[in-house]
C-alpha cells in the first residue's frame, strides 16, 4: 500500500483544485452569456419572451442544483447520448448560473432611478439611446457587487459535480480519504482551499460595493 | 402669438378624474405660475405638455404643432419642450459637462466642439462654469438644479417646463435657483411652472394660474390675483400658503 505524507495529500488537493477553478470559470462565463441573453429577453416588450425568461429563471432556482446536473448527465445518457461529467457538470452550473444573474441583472436595471428614464425621455432620447447611455452604465457599476458575490455561489456549487465522478476539489478529498482514512485532516483542507478561494471575492465585493456607495450611486 | 394652447384636457387614472377639462394658452416670453393644492392636478398638467403623460381627449398644441404620441416623437417634442424636475434627475454618472453635452450630441448629432461650446455657455449662464468636470454628486441640491436648468438650455426649447423645482431644496438654497429663472424670464424664455413659491409667483409671474379639483379654477396678473382673489377657494388657499 502507497503511505501519503501531508504534503502528498496536499499536493494532490492542489492539483484537483485546477478543476474547480476551471468549472468555475467555465459555469461563470458560459452563465453570463445565457444570462446575459435571458436579461435582454427578459426586457423585451414581447410578452412570450417575458414569459419563458420567467419560467426559466424560476425552473432552475426552484430546483436543487444536485436534480439539474443529475438530469442532465443521466437524462443525456437515458437518451442515448451518453456525456461526460465534465460536460454535463459544465452545462448544469452553465444553466443554473444564467438562471440567477439574469435575475440580479433585471434587478439592477429596475433599480436604477424612474427619474433617470423621464430626464432622458424629455430630452428627446429613445429608448435606446437612453439605454445605452444612461440605464446600462449605471446599472453596470450598480450589478458589479451582487455579481461578484455571486461567483462565490458558483464556486461552492462546482462541489457537487463530484457527485456524477468529476474529480475536483471535492471529488479529490473523498478519493484521498478512501486511500488514507484521514478524513478530518482531508476535509479541513478541502474546506481551506474553498475557503481561499472564497474569500478573496466576498472581500472584493464588499470592497466595490463600499466604493458604490462613496459614489453616492446607492 | 400663442406658444402653448390647452383646450379642454381631460386625463384620469383609472377612476380619478385628474384633470378636468383643461383650456390655456401661453403666450410667447410669458410667464405662468401654476399654484394650487397638491392633488389638485397641477403636476399631471405640466406632465401631459411634454407627454410623460398622455391625455385622454383635448388637444394640446405647442408651436402650431398637435402634441399626440402619433405625430410627435420625443426627439422632436425635445426642439419645443424643455424640463426641470422637483428631483432634478441628473445622470449621476456623468460629469455635469456630460450631463449637458449628452442629448445634444446623441439626440442631435451636433458637432462636439460646438456642444461643448453651448454646454460651458449654458453653465456660464446658471453661475456653474467652474463646475464642468464634478459629478453631480459633488454638488449641493441647488447647484444640480442649476445644473438641470442649463441641460434643458442646451437643447434650445421653446418653453421649460418646471415642476416644483425648489420643493426639494433645503431653504438656504432655494434663492440661487430662483434667481436663475428670474434671469431666464427677464431673458424672455416662456416658462410655465409648478411651484409652492407663492412671493416668486407674484414677483416673475405675468400670469398666476389657480388649479383646484382638476379644474383652472381662477387666474389672472399676479397683482389682481394675491390681492383680490374671487373665489373662496382661492382665499382659503393664499391665507393658507402666505
Amino acid at each position: 500500500m502507497i503511505e501519503f505524507t501531508f504534503w502528498d495529500i496536499l499536493r494532490n488537493l492542489l492539483l484537483a483544485t485546477r478543476w474547480t477553478i476551471v468549472l468555475s470559470l467555465i459555469a461563470f462565463v458560459g452563465g453570463a452569456t445565457v444570462g446575459l441573453l435571458l436579461t435582454f429577453m427578459r426586457l423585451s416588450s414581447n410578452r412570450w419572451l417575458q414569459r419563458l425568461t420567467s419560467l426559466y429563471v424560476d425552473l432552475f432556482q426552484g430546483t436543487p442544483l444536485l436534480m439539474q446536473l443529475f438530469l442532465i448527465f443521466f437524462g443525456a445518457a437515458a437518451m442515448g447520448h451518453p456525456i461526460s461529467a465534465w460536460l454535463a457538470a459544465s452545462i448544469a452550473l452553465t444553466l443554473f448560473t444564467s438562471a440567477f444573474l439574469c435575475d440580479i441583472w433585471r434587478g439592477c436595471l429596475e433599480a436604477v432611478a424612474k427619474g433617470q428614464w423621464h430626464a432622458a425621455r424629455v430630452l428627446g432620447m429613445n429608448y435606446f439611446q437612453t439605454m445605452r447611455h444612461v440605464i446600462l452604465p449605471q446599472a453596470l457599476r450598480l450589478s458589479i457587487p451582487p455579481t461578484v458575490g455571486f461567483s462565490v455561489q458558483v464556486i461552492k456549487g462546482t462541489a457537487l459535480a463530484s457527485i456524477i465522478g468529476f474529480v475536483e476539489l471535492t471529488k479529490a478529498g473523498t478519493m484521498l480519504n478512501n486511500a488514507t482514512f484521514e478524513p478530518f485532516t482531508i476535509f479541513a483542507l478541502v474546506a481551506l482551499l474553498y475557503f481561499a478561494l472564497c474569500y478573496p471575492l466576498s472581500c472584493y465585493a464588499r470592497y466595490l460595493e463600499k466604493k458604490l456607495y462613496d459614489a453616492g450611486l446607492r | 402669438m400663442t406658444l402653448v394652447y390647452v383646450d379642454n384636457v381631460h386625463k384620469a387614472f383609472g377612476d380619478l378624474e385628474v384633470l378636468k377639462g383643461i383650456n390655456l394658452s401661453v403666450a410667447q416670453g410669458e410667464v405662468v405660475a401654476i399654484i394650487g393644492r397638491s392633488g389638485s392636478g397641477k403636476s399631471t398638467l405640466l406632465r401631459c405638455l411634454n407627454q410623460l403623460e398622455k391625455h385622454d381627449s383635448g388637444e394640446i398644441t405647442i408651436a402650431d404643432k398637435q402634441l399626440d404620441a402619433a405625430s410627435m416623437s420625443p426627439k422632436e417634442l425635445s426642439e419645443n419642450v424643455g424640463m426641470v424636475f422637483q428631483s432634478f434627475n441628473l445622470f449621476p454618472h456623468k460629469t455635469v459637462g456630460e450631463n449637458v453635452c449628452l442629448a445634444p450630441l446623441v439626440v442631435r448629432g451636433e458637432e462636439k466642439a460646438e456642444v461643448e461650446k453651448v454646454a460651458r455657455e449654458v453653465l456660464e449662464k446658471v453661475g456653474l462654469s467652474d463646475k464642468y468636470d464634478a459629478y453631480p454628486a459633488q454638488l449641493s441640491g441647488g447647484q444640480q438644479q442649476r445644473v438641470a436648468i442649463a441641460r434643458a438650455l442646451a437643447m434650445r426649447p421653446k418653453v421649460m417646463l418646471c415642476d416644483e423645482v425648489t420643493s426639494a431644496l433645503d431653504p438656504e438654497l432655494v434663492g440661487e435657483v430662483l434667481r436663475v429663472l428670474e434671469a431666464l424670464a427677464a431673458e424672455g424664455m416662456t416658462l410655465i411652472l409648478v411651484t409652492h413659491e407663492m412671493s416668486f409667483a407674484r414677483d416673475v409671474a405675468d400670469r398666476v394660474v389657480f388649479m383646484h379639483q382638476g379644474r383652472i379654477h381662477e387666474e389672472g396678473a399676479p397683482s389682481e390675483l394675491f390681492s383680490n382673489p374671487q373665489t373662496p377657494e382661492l382665499k382659503q388657499f393664499i391665507s393658507a400658503v402666505l
